[in-house]
């Protein structure tokens, strides 16, 4: 017998048609396995959790069933493929599962913030301010008009500051550079992790307080430009960097400056990178709450003079109306809260449908245009 | 022996003609005009960390040393301190990360080694949408939604593992015990860090040599063992600094903190993470901003110096890891 088993598996693999190993595949088998593993774990859990044991409770099943699905991978894979596919196969369920359970928050988020909201964000939201607003009144009326109008013009003031010079930044980084570039780099890699209340107390100190400054929808500007400065000037910095070489060199050989070379060739190359740019950064301070607590304070009545005045933004006036204890102040800061959200959305939207292309990359409405003009 | 060679080659070289260009007066306004404004990048920087410290003068000169180790914040009585705020600070953060890094390196190591190629780009910008959703709607989930769903957890890891230091609580069987705490925060918190960290990692895991991952395979390795013994080892200082980095967020972080927790002061019932009550030094500010007087307000600065230089020196750290790890210094977030 014992002389006999190793001959025996010779011949076996003779008549074995060899199969072809792809390391990366996913064979028909496992997309069964795997379908198979959910749907037993979830009986199992079922099974386990609801009936044989006093448990209850969405979240200790959905853990219970995850933990029984896992096993039952693995198990099901080392049967058919032995012990080292086993442990290949548990490792991509486990990244895979937690990378698409990921979209899953982000799904709640967004769902979650329409259904409260959208009771109240009605016509009127973007019309009326809350001055007229007393306890008793209804979600419907009142609205956000006035932290709409300080928003924009906040976040406006601030990319008028902060754009420029996150620009002209980026254009030394890249451009120029020499020894202040290193320590640049990095100083700008740490201002984008300032605390935004951080640079909130700093205008309060450097503004306010040292040059006798009333808290205007300005100051808050000031504060939104220091956390817009780093974004914007990262992310063109990335940009210019992929504008490619050649084409600089090219407008120096033909005679131009530097000026002219950045002005003419360097910066409509990466235009719609920089609009990238401008737009994330818009993206990340318009949602800002912590540094206007400090330097705007928030109005509910109307004030659109930057300059003189307590002035509303949209994430001030969720902040201060959701600390109140009536349900209808409550539906008006999720409105907001939902008119955030969708302009948040809206631009960054924006900014993948430009950005994401290389430099110089020639659209379909260019194109045709250059082909009207017989060059292209 | 040698080739004669005719007199007009053997002529010595001449000097080449060096194209030397005077900068035209544009090019030197557009120099100085894009040198200030680096400059002056700079400079905001320098100013915030000076502003802070004059403002704070006042507050510090009085407390002195013991500003680091008192826990209540009672500046008009003269008994202040950030230690509290900095106990509170630290256990968001700790459990912000130690959510966060796994399922960020699950979703990097997703996007790099297992999506196929057409799903990569939707899964980043999924990903990124995570990093502009603003902040306050974290907290307006964390405290509606998030918070009533998350409290069956808290209690049943207070009453079954309470022996844990951690995980102790007073009344282990009421629910409102476990409303506004610390890990409630820290949850908002990890979904806030997710992004940063992944994209970090995702950058550094796609530089990962092919040539080593390639060898990997043809030894027999599955896709696992490439990614155990190549992709790992080799994106190491990107996980470490990526986690660094969200750590450098996870501190800072302002309004979805506030809006979740209860303030609390006791460092030793901060430890007791689940059980309600939680503390920030961001959240700290925001919240008794309105009331302090101009001493108030200097502590608060002091405060405010504190979180700054402690994230300075997170990121600074976080940014030397990430560019010395082998993929060299092209980490762009």
């Amino acid at each position: 017998m014992a002389v006999q088993a190793p001959l025996r598996s010779e011949t076996e693999s003779e008549t074995v048609v060899e199969e072809r190993i792809r390391p990366q595949g996913f064979r028909t088998a496992d997309a069964f396995d795997l379908l198979g593993g959910a749907f037993g774990s979830f009986c199992l859990a079922y099974l386990l959790y609801e009936r044989l044991t006093p448990l209850s409770g969405g979240f200790g099943f959905f853990v219970t069933w995850y933990a029984f699905f896992l096993a039952t991978t693995w198990f099901l894979a080392r049967n058919r493929l032995g012990e080292l596919e086993a442990r290949d196969q548990l490792a991509r369920v486990v990244v895979g599962t937690v990378a698409i359970g990921l979209l899953i928050p982000l799904t709640i988020i967004v769902g979650y913030t329409i259904s409260r909201g959208y009771h109240a964000l009605r016509p009127q939201f973007f019309t009326q301010d809350l001055s007229k607003v007393g306890p008793l009144s209804k979600s419907t009326e009142g609205g956000g008009s006035a932290a709409i109008v300080g928003s924009f013009e906040m976040v406006g003031i601030a990319t008028l500051l902060a754009v420029p010079l996150g620009i002209a930044t980026a254009i030394f980084l890249n451009e120029i550079g020499g020894r202040l570039a290193r320590p640049l780099r990095m100083i700008v890699d740490a201002m984008s992790a300032i605390p935004s209340i951080v640079a909130g107390l700093f205008v309060y100190a450097a503004f306010i307080l040292a040059l006798h400054q009333q808290q205007t929808g300005f100051a808050a500007a000031l504060a939104l430009s220091v956390l817009m400065l780093p974004t914007v000037a990262r992310t063109a910095e990335v940009v210019l960097r992929l504008v490619p070489g050649g084409l600089r060199e090219a407008s120096l050989a033909l005679g131009g400056g530097e000026w002219a070379t950045v002005r003419k060739v360097v910066l409509p190359t990466a235009r719609t990178g920089l609009l990238t740019a401008v737009i994330l950064g818009i993206a990340r301070i318009v949602g800002e709450t912590a540094p206007l607590i400090l330097t705007s304070l928030g109005n509910t009545s109307f004030n659109a003079n930057p300059f003189k005045g307590k002035q509303d933004a949209l994430p001030l006036f969720i902040f201060r109306l959701v600390r109140f204890p009536q349900p209808a102040q409550i539906d008006r800061a999720w409105a907001g809260a939902l008119a955030l959200l969708g302009l948040v959305l809206v631009l960054f939207i924006v900014a993948r449908l430009i950005g994401g292309r290389g430099p110089g990359h020639i659209g379909r409405i260019k194109r045709l245009r250059l082909a009207r003009k017989g060059l292209a | 022996m040698s080739v004669p060679v005719a007199d007009e080659l053997i002529r010595p070289d001449e000097p080449r003609v060096q194209a030397v260009s005077r900068r035209t007066t544009s090019d030197r306004v557009f120099r100085a005009v894009v040198r200030a404004s680096g400059a002056l990048t700079l400079g905001v920087m320098v100013l915030i960390g000076l502003f802070l410290t004059i403002r704070a003068w006042d507050a510090l000169r009085v407390a002195g040393f013991k500003f680091f180790t008192t826990t209540a914040w009672q500046p008009e009585l003269g008994r202040f301190g950030v230690l509290g705020a900095l106990v509170g600070t630290l256990l968001i953060a700790v459990i912000a990360l130690v959510i966060a890094v796994p399922v960020s390196l699950c979703t990097a190591l997703f996007v790099t080694e297992y999506a196929p190629a057409r799903l990569r780009r939707p899964l980043t910008s999924f990903v990124d949408v995570l990093a502009a959703v603003p902040s306050i709607i974290y907290g307006l989930w964390g405290k509606y939604f998030l918070q009533d769903r998350v409290i069956p957890l808290s209690r049943w890891l207070g009453t079954h593992l309470g022996f844990i230091p951690f995980f102790q609580t007073k009344d282990a069987h009421e629910r409102g015990s476990y409303s506004a705490s610390t890990f409630i925060a820290g949850l908002v918190v990890a979904l806030m860090i997710v992004p940063i960290c992944t994209a970090v990692m995702r950058e550094v895991f796609s530089q990962a040599p092919p040539g080593e991952k390639e060898g990997a395979l043809a030894l027999g390795g599955t896709k696992w063992s490439v990614i155990r013994t190549v992709v790992l080892p080799f994106g190491k200082g990107g996980i470490v600094g990526g986690s660094m980095l969200g750590l450098g967020r996870a501190l800072g972080e302002t309004i979805a903190v506030t809006l979740i927790i209860s303030p609390l002061f006791d460092p030793r019932a901060l430890t007791h993470v689940l059980h309600q009550g939680g503390n920030s030094i961001a959240s700290l500010i925001a919240l008794r901003f309105s009331e302090a007087n101009d001493f108030g307000i200097s502590a608060l600065m002091a405060a405010g110096l504190t979180l700054f230089v402690i994230t300075l020196i997170v990121n600074a750290f976080a940014a030397v890891i990430v560019a010395r790890s082998r993929s060299g210094a092209a980490t762009e977030i």
